[in-house]
Order: C-alpha cells, then structure tokens, then sequence
C-alpha cells in the first residue's frame, strides 16, 4: 500500500491535513488503535516541521501487515546540525510561530519517540528527509 | 420499548419514508456519513449514526424525525419524577422564575421534579475535583452531551480514555430523583416513572442505551417541544394554581442552570484551562487536534453537539440564540443559590460518596472505520479504492446517494454501491457506448450497399480487397 501526499510550506490553515488522511488509512485498514495514535502524532509533527520550515514536501506512507512506514521528504534549507535539533526544547523556529503555539523544539524528540525507528539526512540549502518507522501490530 | 427487532443500536432518530424525496442534503451533512440514498430514499447506517439531529436540521421535507415518549406513557406508573433539562427555561419569556416551570410541571401530570441544573451543580463540583487529580491524560472530555460521547466510539475510538468518566446531570438528577422518592413515598421504584425533559435526540438514546453506566435509572425521554406548550399555559392562565405549589422545588443554581448554553458547563467547574466547543463539525476539528497531541496543555473539553449548546436542540421550541440570553440573565439572576444546593442533605450525601457520580461501565469503541476483519484484505481493498476515487470526477456531489466521491468508492469496495452509480461514469460509458455502436453501424455488410470508402488494397499473394466504389446513394 503506497500514498502520497503533498504538504506546502508556509499554509498553516492546510497543516495537518495529510496526518489526518493518514490516520483515516490506518483506521480503514484496522491498525490497532494505538498504532493509529503513534503514527498520526508522530506524522503531524513531521508535517508541522515542513509548514514551519521547509518550502514543499512529499509525505509517503507506506504499509503491510507488518509496518508502517512514513518518508517525509523536503525542499527547504535543512537541518544545520541534527544533533542539536534532536535536543529537546532546542527549536530555530521564528517567534511568530512560536506566538502561534508550535516551535517548542519537541516536534523531533516527539517523532522519535512514537516510532520504533527514526532517521535524518539532511544537506544545508537542499533539504531534510525524515524516514519514520512504526510496528504494525 | 422504542427498540425495533434486530437493531443493533438504539436510535432516536427516524426517517419517515413518504414525507423523504431522496434529495442529498441530509447525506452530504451528516458527521459521520451515516447516511445513503438508495432507492429515492435516505438510509441510516445505524452504526454509526450517533443522533446528532444534524439531519432533522437539514431536512427540507420534515422527513427525519426523533421518536421519543409522550406524557401518555406517565399513565404506565403509580409515580412520575420529572428531570428538566436546563434547556426548557430559556424557553419561556423573560423574567419567568425556574421554580415556576418545575411547579408547572408538577401541575400537568408529575408528582414529583428534580431539577437538572441542581444536579448539574455538584456534577460541576465532581469534575473540577477529577481534573485537579494528577492524570497521564490531557486533555479530558466532557460526558454530558452524548451525541459526543458516540462520536468518540464511532470516530474516535483512539479517545474513548479521555472522557471524563463522570456521570452526566441527567443521570446525577436520576439518581437524586430516586433517593428523594425513596425518602418521600414507600414505592416500588418500578411503580416510580423517570422523565428526562430533553432538548435532543441524542439524550432520548443514551437514555436507552446508555453509555458508562450499567442500571439504568431513567424510563425514558419527553422533548421539552411537547411539554412546552402546557408549561406556557398553566404559567400564563393558572399563576395562582401555581404559586401554591412552588415552594416545594428546589431548583439548581445559575452556574447549574448555565449548563443549558455552550460555555457554561466550564463556568460552572470553574478553572481556566478548558475551552468549549459547539456544533458537531467544530467539535470534530477539535477531536482531530486531541488526537494529533495538540491540546494536552488543556484540562477539560466541554464540547456540545448542538450549535449554542444544549438550547440550540433539536426538540427545543425557541430560536437558541434568545434563548442563549435569557439562561445568561436567568444564571446571573440565580447565581446565589449554590450554597443553598451543596447544603441539601442529599446533595451532601452523594457529595460525599466517592463513587458516587462516577461510571460504573467502561465506554466501549463502536470503530466503524474499518473496510475488513483481516488486515491483508483490507489493505488490498485500500488500494482498490484509491484506484477508484482517481478515477471518479471528485466533485462530491451526492448523486450517487454516497455524500462524496470517496464515500462512493468506500462502499463500491464493501460491496454495496457500483462504480456506474457515478452519473458522469454512466454518462461517459453511454457515450462510448453510443461511439462504438455508431462504429458497428458504419460497418453494414457490403452487401447491403453501404461499403466504406477504402483505397483498394493489394495483399501479399496479389489478391485484391473489395474495392470501394464512390458512394452515389449521398
């Protein structure tokens, strides 16, 4: 089972529009509730970072009986130092978002936290993919 | 009683089939997508309708309509307590006192009231008490509309934890009802009637099925709408018929009473961290924000399917947004009696009583989401109805009887509708249809005269193809 669905930099009235659809899939196809938790938690938080940071993205989700699987692939200006952005609280979202209530630096300990496996690549000026793996039971 | 045989579910609210046209409004506004058109007629898929009464709203025909008891059914008891809901005193006038309607009430067939916002008040008290405990669980949601509470098992099942599992007013005043009947009389409690006077139709089938509590302590549910008009017109023609009976009624306070308006039900629990939310379609966004951890800074969720909260029922007589001001001046007005409430010996008593106001049931997940018990089967049938909603024009609009393109391909994949109940399918396949007959019809044996106009053709072995003769029948 394979989607795909595009998130736009910037469009926070659209943010959380692809984590829903996510959700909704998992549920159709009768993920244990819990998993549909973790996986839409940790799948909203990744689309947040793309509305507060990044230009335009492509989420994909990817799914067997086995796992679940979420790329989250941008085009924005990357992860200058992943170490640093994986601390929690640490954030270099701008304070108008911050007003707006996101950019507390938990987004990324938050994805890690809910997916049995998590990993970064990033290229400076390039763009951030996040590869979120969850145990489909 | 009102339980139709093999229903799975109770509901209140009904389709009346030859008042319905088959138009699409009630599908393409209902929450859950509970309802079809099939036939030239709506069809509710009872598990997952959740009796919002969004639908009887919508209806352009009268159509839709809540089935509920009657007073007539007083006459099946030896003792009827009456439950106001709170709502029914926005209903009347400006400046009629509650404890006017309750001795009302009592005029038209009750024996005995219990006020609503009374048990309201210590309901408000019990909660605030709840969400002040430490709790894994941020933020709570409130049990007291149950159109709500089915919302959650039907589409949000992963939050079924965060509904307070403090009883409802409704089944707080229930309870009082039935220690104070008790105290008075030496009745059999099932010679003892138990009325909820309710604004809506989600009431009437929690009362019947109930959620979080096993006994049920109601008999049943009258809509203020039936009550209303004797109510206004014992207070407007017998004022000293009632005033003889007023002073035995013990209503609830202002922050009780304010539980008929959206905002009120956190008024009354007191605390800042708490929002309120109305109408069933923003109560969905904020679930959808809950789920997504997005509001665990908030304690308490009084969320109310109704547009105003409870005053804007569908069983309510009077426009909500009157009758949202007059409960404002009504709880102000009543704002003092909260001390003269929490001093009641049975107010007391169940206060006390740590489990008192508490479920007694856990509330179980009604999913409907799910396209197949087997996971593998269901996986393949998302993929198919991917492949058909592409294929589908998308513009939602309900001609199929299915309330949007998607829905369409979900039930196509079930097993219930066809892809051709698309109009613009249909249509595009009457059209090749109607090409490739017009190619069979050019194609008119030779025979008969009609041969198309082809350039002689010479195959490999030098034989040559029915030449075509310039056509001079044109």
């Amino acid at each position: 089972m394979h989607f795909v669905f595009e998130v736009q930099g910037g469009d926070f009235n659209k943010a959380g529009d692809a984590s829903s659809k996510v959700k909704k899939i998992l549920q159709q196809i009768g993920s244990d509730s819990a998993v549909v938790r973790r996986v839409a938690v940790a799948c909203y938080e990744a689309e947040m970072n793309v509305v507060i940071h990044a230009h335009h993205a492509f989420v994909t989700l990817d799914a067997d009986i086995n796992q679940v699987m979420i790329v989250v692939e941008d085009e924005g200006p990357g992860i200058e130092d992943i170490e640093m952005a994986m601390t929690p609280g640490f954030s270099t979202a701008p304070d108008y978002v911050r007003e707006m209530g996101f950019g507390a630096g938990m987004g990324l300990p938050n994805m890690k936290n809910c997916s049995s496996q998590m990993e970064i690549t990033s290229r400076r000026g390039v763009g951030t993919t996040v590869r979120m793996v969850f145990d489909n039971a | 009683m009102l339980k139709v045989d093999n229903q799975q579910y109770f509901h209140s609210v009904h389709l009346m089939e030859d008042k319905c046209k088959g138009c699409v409004n009630c599908i393409k506004r209902c929450p859950t997508e509970a309802i079809r058109v099939r036939d030239g007629k709506a069809h509710i898929i009872e598990a997952r309708c959740i009796d919002c009464g969004e639908c009887v709203r919508i209806c352009p025909n009268q159509a839709k309509i809540v089935v509920a008891d009657t007073l007539n059914e007083l006459n099946g008891y030896k003792y009827n307590v009456a439950l106001p809901a709170p709502a029914i005193y926005g209903q009347l006038r400006e400046g009629i006192d509650p404890r006017l309607v309750m001795a009302a009430l009592l005029s038209i067939g009750f024996d005995h009231v219990v006020d609503v916002a009374f048990a309201a008040d210590l309901v408000g008290k019990k909660i605030r008490e709840a969400i002040s405990a430490p709790s894994e669980i941020r933020p709570f949601i409130s049990s007291a509309c149950p159109a709500v509470v089915r919302l959650v098992q039907v589409r949000f099942p992963n939050l079924i934890e965060h509904i307070l599992p403090v009883l409802s007013p409704m089944r707080a005043a229930a309870n009082i009802a039935r220690n104070q009947v008790a105290e008075k009389t030496s009745l059999d409690l099932k010679d003892v009637g138990v009325w909820f006077i309710s604004p809506c139709p989600g009431k009437v089938s929690a009362i019947n099925e109930p959620a979080g509590t096993g006994e049920n302590t109601i008999s049943g549910a009258i809509p203020i709408a039936e009550v209303y008009p004797l109510i206004r017109e014992k207070i407007n023609h017998c004022p000293e018929e009632l005033d003889r009976i007023v002073a035995d009624s013990k209503p609830g306070s202002g922050l009780g009473l304010g539980w008929a308006r959206s905002g009120g039900e956190n008024q009354s629990i007191g605390g800042s961290r708490q929002i309120a939310v109305d109408g069933i379609h923003s109560v969905i966004q904020i679930l959808e924000d809950v789920e997504r951890g997005k509001l665990s800074d908030i304690d308490y969720i009084e969320a109310q399917a109704c547009v105003g909260g409870c005053v804007g029922g569908v069983l309510t007589v009077e426009n909500s947004f009157i009758t949202r001001r007059r409960v404002r001046i009504l709880a102000t007005e009543s704002a003092d009696r909260l001390d003269g409430v929490l001093r009641d010996k049975i107010a007391c008593e169940a206060l006390e009583n740590e489990d008192w106001f508490r479920h007694d049931k856990p509330i179980e997940p009604r999913p409907t989401l799910k396209l197949d018990d087997d996971m593998a089967t269901a996986i393949r049938k998302m993929e198919q109805m991917e492949k058909i909603v592409e294929d589908l024009p998308g513009l939602d609009c309900g001609s199929c009887g299915a309330p949007n393109c998607r829905a369409l391909a979900e039930d196509v994949v079930r097993g219930l509708a066809n892809e051709m109940d698309c109009i613009f399918k249909l249509r595009e396949k009457v059209r090749q249809l109607a090409v490739e007959m017009m190619e069979l019809a050019e194609k008119a044996p030779p025979a008969m005269g009609h041969v198309e106009k082809k350039a002689e053709i010479e195959n490999a072995i030098g034989e040559h193809s029915a030449k075509a003769e310039p056509d001079t029948n044109k």
